[in-house]
């Protein structure tokens, strides 16, 4: 990844998770984690369920206690973090009162800091003004989300933290809450957002930490990331192949040739299928691609046999 | 990535008596005031069993204390209105735990023993509401008592009711419930038979008489009717309210203490 540490290293960072650690009787949710954010950034915590992502929001949020390790955000303990109104989050689920309306509960949250954005204002921005009056329970899981995250506008935090933020949104009301976030983040929030949604990472992420077992398996841009496990492979019947020359063509990283099927990983696969198509009797020809979500597959869900190795880092 | 962070100020947001405020009580107060259920147990059943049980003992007297049977009734009940308001108000906290709410508090700097206190208060309006209700209608209904047992009465029951505030706070730290409430009513009514407040305890077996003197109501009954009847404000009914809240009141902050440390 870019090396902002080194060009900031004098800067506070958002976020500094030190060997955090978590334990709940015998099993381990988070494994020693190490994750430095820089102000400014939008990360996405990517995982699969169980890999230990809310624990680790729940500890940066002071609502679980590190086993082990500690946890700075701004330089500050989690609960410090609160009270200085430096971080805000919006959780998954629960933490609405169902019988006030939208106005209520974002009024009383309010009268629980001692300096906030205006109510009006927050509402406007989560894009809930016109639901003000509507009670709580009458909200949509999408327009309670959207509550949930005026909430957290109300202390103007530096870090925004949202865990899994559209789990149980349709694909509209995805987008007008992305939307939303994206507009905060353009003004120069940090945000750290744990998803298991590919799309999402890869679409609103500078910056993708991929968890597994409670450890950072890798940690980059999407682009990184995807180049991890990316390319296409392109494949074609062509007897007697010339393997030499198959792997010297542009992006080729490999070449494999099985009787007469030709195996080509490439990062270039239209000068590949360009050159079987026109210069040899190639055919049959196949071309595959590996997504983000192959790369999160290999990465995430492989034994342990995956380490280090597959990371960018 | 736009990495040019805006210079802030790191200023503290902690607010002033560690978020007490009359916005955040006034909305817990409207929210109670809207949940007809809540509302139908304090306010319209003690009025409605005062007009059931009450008025048709309208001229009589409590055969010892000479005492009108119809405001021995009314204050009574009176009792049970504030006890079943504070309960619920206390109780409140089982519901907000259930749906997250204290969760989500504790990304506010709002302190823990400042919640507390609003419900505590809120649930007190509440119980006053019930007192004043159920004293309008006995008044309405005929009960006739010297300005200062009115006042004295009414203060006994209401700032009685601290004990059940107490009481709903341990409950509703004891297991997070939606429907707390619902196995709370039967033991209210229970608790009340045992003070006094459905029939007087002279009526009662002699060992549910003693057995009563122990229980959390037969305190506030009688110190609340003491005025009307000269008798009941005694050493016992007054240890009786005293160890009651204090023991709740432990219980209640013992098990608060392990709810906002859990981890």
């Amino acid at each position: 990844m870019l090396a902002a540490s080194e060009i900031t290293g004098t800067r506070t960072p958002a976020v500094l998770l030190r060997g955090l650690t978590k334990k709940f009787g015998t099993v381990t949710a988070v494994n020693g984690l190490d994750l430095r954010i820089e102000p400014g950034e939008v990360v996405a915590f990517l995982g699969p369920n169980g890999a230990g992502k809310t624990t680790t929001i729940d500890m940066m949020l002071g609502l679980a206690r590190p086993t082990e390790g500690s946890v700075q955000v701004y330089g500050h303990t989690p609960a410090e973090a609160i009270a200085r109104g430096r971080i805000a989050a919006v959780m998954q689920t629960g933490g609405l009162l169902k019988d006030v309306s939208v106005a209520e509960m974002v009024q009383m949250t309010a009268s629980f800091f001692g300096r906030t954005r205006p109510v009006a204002e927050v509402l406007e921005r989560a894009g809930i003004a016109d639901i003000a009056d509507r009670r709580v329970a009458k909200c949509s899981g999408g327009q309670q989300q959207r509550l949930r995250f005026a909430l957290a506008l109300l202390p103007d935090p530096d870090l925004m933290v949202l865990d899994e933020p559209t789990t149980g949104m349709d694909v509209e009301g995805r987008r007008d809450f992305w939307s939303a976030i994206r507009a905060d983040a353009q003004a120069g929030r940090t945000i750290l957002f744990a998803t298991h949604y590919l799309e999402e990472a890869d679409a609103y992420a500078d910056r993708i930490v991929l968890i597994r077992k409670g450890q950072v398996v890798a940690d980059g841009t999407a682009s990184e990331v995807k180049a991890l496990a990316a390319g296409r492979q392109v494949r074609a019947t062509l007897p007697d192949a010339d393997q030499v020359r198959l792997a010297a063509l542009p992006g080729v990283d490999r070449a494999e040739v099985r009787g007469d099927t030709v195996l080509l990983h490439t990062n270039d696969s239209d000068v590949v299928a360009r050159y079987l198509l026109t210069q040899t009797p190639a055919r049959d020809l196949e071309i595959t691609s590996r997504n983000l979500e192959d790369a999160f597959l290999a990465l995430t869900s492989g034994e342990d046999q995956i380490t280090q190795e597959g990371t960018v880092r | 990535m736009t990495a040019v962070a805006l210079p802030r100020s790191d200023n503290d947001r902690r607010p002033p008596l560690g978020g007490f405020n009359l916005t955040f009580l006034g909305l817990e107060i409207r929210r109670v005031l809207r949940n007809r259920r809540t509302l139908f147990f304090i306010l319209i059943m003690p009025a409605v069993f005062f007009l059931l049980f009450g008025l048709p003992n309208k001229g009589q007297n409590i055969s010892d204390t000479g005492a009108s049977a119809v405001a021995y009734i009314m204050i009574s009940l009176a009792v049970y209105g504030a006890m079943t308001a504070t309960t619920a108000g206390g109780g409140a906290v089982a519901v907000e735990r259930a749906q997250g709410w204290s969760r989500q508090l504790r990304l506010t700097p709002l302190r823990p023993a400042a919640y507390v206190a609003t419900k505590v208060v809120s649930a007190m309006s509440l119980s006053l509401c019930s007192v004043v209700v159920e004293f309008i209608v006995g008044a309405f209904g005929g009960v006739r008592m010297p300005a200062h047992v009115w006042l004295l009465a009414g203060l006994g029951a209401w700032i009685g009711s601290l004990v059940f505030a107490a009481l709903g706070l341990f409950v509703g730290y004891l297991a997070p419930a939606e429907n707390v409430m619902q196995f709370m009513g039967p033991i209210l009514a229970l608790l009340a038979l045992f003070g006094g407040l459905f029939v007087p305890l002279e009526v009662l077996p002699h060992v549910m008489q003693t057995i009563a003197k122990f229980t959390p109501v037969y305190g506030v009954g009688s110190i609340a009717r003491s005025p009307l009847t000269h008798s009941g404000f005694t050493v016992s009914s007054v240890a009786n309210v005293l160890i009651w809240t204090a023991g709740l009141g432990i219980g209640a902050a013992l098990l608060y203490r392990r709810d906002t440390a859990r981890v």
